[in-house]
């Protein structure tokens, strides 16, 4: 009877087809048409792990080891393989809150339960051994190899600069970074990065379900290796710039010193400073933050490099070579004194007691302003210029020719230009054309608009020892290799200023740390110091100290230049300084005790404060 | 020695070669899932496919013997066998074990057995053995409830013992009632039920209420207006309000909340690739990235980093879509396709109603496993653990479907000796 039903048999079949063609039509949609999943399935098993390369190291002149690296870790953390941890014990080790170990995991849980997030960074070695025994523990945890920067010395800290983790402004341009790099902030780190950081490599591993490693990809087929970081073999004495620092304690200034033969700089003192071990690792932002918002001492302000002072008299010697080589000045040249340079509207640019009338050599001796005034009147008003503004260009392209008014392009990053007015400023300031010589006779006695910046006063010195050149400040010597030089650094520039109009000057600053120059009493035993002293008026508070020298008058070694803040004379502190970090680098140790205490112990943070208020 | 002889003449070889290909194919994705560098041996009893084989052996054994019984034996104990079902399928809810949330568990010996896998080859038995008799007239609303209640019984037993995948395959013998003559209106009605549950869920209860409305509206219009007819699609009408009702109540009062959850995810309401939808997610990526071609025996990594869960039992077929790619997978499909035809044609050459019913009983739960199995891996179908016959791991769900298999082909071959 139920045969008449036979043909229901044809439903059946046609629905068990219906079914295996749907699923067939689903698995050709998934499996050939569709690619996310392959992708999802990389994504599921494949960990790329980042191999960081230890950063390069950084070593003095003679080979000490001044930057290197110290182990640190990574506490990571993979949320859904966290179970009983003892979570007390994990942090009064890491010194955090209960709450804050339910807050991490909470947010690593929503970057990714099965994968690694950093749970606490920069763990130093010392937290670490602690750790270590009681890993166990924490199930779930595990620890990632980095590494901190350290600094043999605490010395400057300005100069290394200090790395941190590579900002999203960083990683969006440059994809070389990625997020947890560490990139040079600022410094050498900042300038030398591409060289310091080396090569990053990958590795691919596989993992399971549970995140647990089960080997690498094919055999390693993909993985790259990390290079380590170029080593620096930098130009600082760390002994000098260590003393320098030491000098320099309980003041604002800056000393610079130069090798005049090359350009290297012997070492490159801001004052005050701080340690560069603070801006390291995990203390680094609270730190930073500290330094940041000290608006008194401003620690993190590089003066060396980015103040910008009147020069003072130190700048006669300038005058002194731009008039020869003009042509309005000779050494014979004799200008009478009277106490002052008459400005015509019963006001003068006084100058103090000494005899008179005094020749070229006698004037840098003795730092006559009349002398110079008249000097740079004679220069400005020259005739066949054909204007006080024509005047005013050639003596300032002759003290650009000088390394003033612009950037050396010095391998510390941050330096600045300083400034030569132009003629531009003076028409915008007086009118056009509407300036005489005497509007701005100041600028004759490194007065006035005129800033320079202590590393191109001590490039000044290096020209002058070097009778007319200069190479370009530099603070790394050799990259890699100890005869690696960097080519840019080994181009002689030569000044606009003929070499035949050194000598007296060379003579007139070596006659200033004779009897009679105001150098006098800085004068070291056995050196040939040349030296010249600058007041710089500041209307602030108390006038700068400044001081450039050299030494030995022939063949030199070190150019010096020294500015120390509210400090009055330029003979009381900034040439006292000077020589002992000439006598420092020179001897390799210090006889004149005395003024060494003198100079440590004198502070003098609170004068410029004082005037201020 | 003249009876031996001819079963083995007489066996549908087609369906044994399809059923050695599945199970060897299973086994091959359970070894793949499993896989592991450091464990060499093919036999070792502590690893699944090492136990897999020996089940594999076992229930080998079992379909000959099966075979060797005598013909009129399933017939004429098939309400027996019926009855020692339900009463293991009692004993299993005071005595069994509880594995993985399910208390359908004996254990005895170190295996653990689930006897409500045999009650689906006892229950095709009873019901062929009920629908054989020459007066059963299934259109009879009497015998239809007979019928019902021989499939609901160890149904709503398996429910007790939580486990609901398996409770849902005895819904599958609708397709031998359907065969023995069901109306085709319940049968329809049985399929719409389902639909208008899942629209209870996805779509405002209201608004189905209003759909519902115009529907009656249309038929009380173009029916004959007596008072039967009104009232009739009044009780429909009233009915399916009732129903649309009560499937929310169930889902969302009665249903666990990981089921809950569950259901939603399936539907498209909720989307939790972290919980619910990770399984399925994962699934998905398994069976997606094998490519057309699959990455190879052994290769994959899905499957074998645990990424799916279940990956040797309820989710095999992921293995099969990882490391055999469309083309295994085509492969797979077919043979399940290519088994069920041909139980059917071979049921519909049988002489003995109850070999064509119980056919169609083998027939329907081998659909019914394949269908939400593998639907279930391509995330169609909701999350229900119910294995894929011949081919997950498990030494119940093998036998039980060797049995179920092999007692139709013991049937088959007996066609001549009815003679
Ligand atoms: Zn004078």
């Amino acid at each position: 009877m139920e045969r008449v039903y036979a043909n229901r048999k044809f439903i059946v079949i046609g629905l068990f087809l219906v079914i295996g063609l749907a699923y067939v039509i689903r698995l050709f949609f998934i499996q050939i048409v569709a690619d996310k999943y392959v992708l999802s399935a990389n994504n599921n098993v494949l960990r790329y792990i980042t191999q960081y390369p230890a950063r390069g190291l950084v070593y003095d002149r003679y080979g000490k080891l001044l930057v290197y690296n110290e182990a640190a870790y990574d506490l990571m953390v993979i949320p859904k393989q966290v179970k009983n941890v003892d979570t007390a014990e994990l942090c009064r080790l890491l010194e955090i809150e209960k709450k804050d170990f339910v807050e991490r995991v909470e947010k690593a849980r929503n970057y990714s339960p099965y994968r690694p997030s950093i749970f606490e960074s920069q763990i130093t070695r010392e937290n670490y051994g602690y750790l270590e025994e009681k890993m166990f523990r924490f199930p779930g945890f595990f620890v990632q190899p980095r590494t901190l920067r350290k600094y043999t010395y605490p010395i400057a800290a300005h100069t290394f600069g200090y790395i941190g983790e590579a900002g999203p402004e960083v990683i969006e341009i440059n994809p070389y970074y990625k997020s947890g790099d560490y990139i040079g902030i600022s410094g050498v780190e900042k300038s030398y990065e591409e060289q310091l950081r080396g090569k990053k490599g990958m590795k691919i591993r596989v993992v399971d379900v549970l995140n647990r490693d089960k080997g690498s990809f094919q055999g390693g087929k993909y993985d790259t290796i990390a290079y380590t970081g170029t080593d620096l073999y930098s130009s600082l004495d760390a002994d000098l710039q260590a003393y320098g620092e030491q000098l320099m304690a309980g003041k604002k200034g800056s000393i610079v010193a130069i090798e005049p033969s090359t350009g290297e700089i012997l070492c490159i003192i801001t004052s005050p400073s701080y340690d560069p071990n603070l801006l390291v690792g995990r203390i680094r932002r609270t730190n930073y933050t500290k330094l940041l918002e000290d608006s008194i001492m401003v620690p993190l302000f590089n003066r060396a490099l980015m103040a910008s002072y009147p020069p003072g008299s130190t700048f006669k010697v300038v005058d002194a070579l731009v008039g020869q080589q003009v042509g309005v000045l000779t050494p014979e040249t004799r200008y009478f004194c009277p106490g002052g340079f008459p400005l015509g509207n019963g006001k003068k640019v006084a100058c103090h007691s000494h005899f008179s009338p005094l020749d070229l050599r006698q004037s840098i001796q003795h730092s006559c302003n009349t002398y110079y005034c008249r000097v740079f009147k004679s220069i400005i008003d020259k005739r066949p210029f054909t204007s006080t503004r024509a005047g005013y260009e050639i003596w300032r392209n002759l003290v650009m020719s000088l390394g003033f008014g612009h950037k050396f392009g010095i391998d510390i990053p941050g330096e600045l230009n300083g400034n030569i007015p132009s003629s531009n400023y003076y028409d915008r300031y007086h009118g056009k054309n509407r300036w005489t010589s005497m509007a701005i006779i100041s600028l004759g006695i490194g007065q006035g608009e005129i800033g320079i910046t202590p590393l191109q006063m001590a490039n000044l010195a290096a020209l002058i020892s070097n009778r007319g050149f200069y190479y370009t400040p530099h603070i790394i010597k050799a990259i890699g290799k100890k005869d690696n030089l960097n080519k840019e650094f080994l181009v002689k520039h030569v000044c606009g200023i003929d070499p035949q109009y050194f000598p007296i000057v060379v003579e007139a600053m070596h006659d200033v740390m004779e009897a009679g120059g105001t150098g006098f009493a800085s004068r070291v035993d056995g050196i040939e110091i040349c030296g010249k002293t600058g007041t710089a008026q500041n209307p602030h508070g108390k006038n700068h100290s400044i001081f450039i020298s050299f030494a030995p008058k022939d063949n030199p070694r070190i150019a010096v230049a020294v500015v120390v803040e509210n400090a009055g004379f330029g003979a009381t502190y900034a040439a006292p300084i000077a020589t002992l970090m000439i006598e420092k680098y020179i001897n390799r140790e210090v006889k004149r005790k005395d003024v060494e205490q003198s100079m440590i112990s004198g502070n003098l943070l609170n004068k410029g404060k004082v005037i201020d208020q | 020695m003249r009876e031996r002889h001819s079963v083995f003449e007489h066996i549908d070889w087609w369906l044994v070669i399809i059923f050695l290909l599945l199970v060897v194919m299973g086994w091959l994705n359970i070894y793949a899932a499993v896989y592991d560098e450091n464990h060499g041996s093919i036999v070792d009893m502590h690893v699944k496919y090492g136990k897999q084989m020996a089940w594999i052996l076992a229930g080998l054994f079992l379909g000959l013997i099966v075979l060797l019984i005598d013909g009129k034996f399933f017939s004429q104990f098939a309400y027996l066998i019926y009855i020692f079902c339900i009463l293991l399928l009692i004993a299993v809810i005071f005595t069994g074990k509880e594995i993985s949330g399910s208390k359908s568990w004996f254990q005895f010996a170190g295996i653990a057995l689930q006897p409500g896998e045999f009650a689906k080859m006892g229950t095709a038995l009873a019901l062929a053995k009920f629908l054989s008799k020459n007066e059963t007239d299934i259109r009879k609303r009497k015998e239809l409830f007979v019928a019902i209640c021989l499939i609901l019984f160890p149904s709503v037993l398996i429910f007790l013992e939580h486990d609901t995948g398996s409770a849902i395959v005895f819904f599958s013998f609708i397709f031998v009632l359907y065969r023995a003559g069901l109306s085709e209106k319940l049968v329809i009605g049985f399929v719409l039920v389902p639909l208008l549950a899942v629209l209870s869920l996805l779509i405002n209860k209201f608004i189905i209420l209003g759909f519902l409305f115009i529907i009656a509206l249309f038929f009380f219009l173009y029916s004959k207006r007596k008072i039967r007819n009104i009232i009739l699609i009044s009780l429909v009408y009233l009915g399916s309000a009732g129903f649309v009702f009560s499937v929310d109540y169930a889902v969302n009062h009665i249903l666990e909340p990981h089921q809950r959850v569950r259901v939603n995810v399936l539907i498209g309401k909720e989307i939790d690739l972290k919980g619910a939808g990770y399984n399925v997610n994962q699934s998905l990526i398994a069976i997606g990235s094998g490519g057309a071609w699959g990455k190879g025996f052994l290769k994959g990594t899905q499957t074998k980093y645990n990424f799916v869960p279940e990956q040797s039992t309820d989710f095999i077929f992921c293995t099969v879509g990882e490391e055999w790619g469309f083309a295994g997978s085509f492969v797979v499909v077919g043979l399940f396709i290519a088994l069920l035809i041909r139980i059917i044609l071979v049921a519909e050459r049988q002489r003995s109603r109850f070999s064509r019913f119980y056919g169609y009983g083998v027939a329907s739960i081998i659909f019914f496993h394949f269908m939400i199995n593998i639907g279930m891996t391509l995330s169609l179908i909701p999350v229900i653990g119910i294995p894929l016959p011949f081919f997950s791991y498990g030494g119940s769900s093998l036998w039980a479907f060797t049995l179920l298999l092999f007692i139709f082909i013991r049937q088959d071959s007996y066609r001549y000796e009815l003679l």
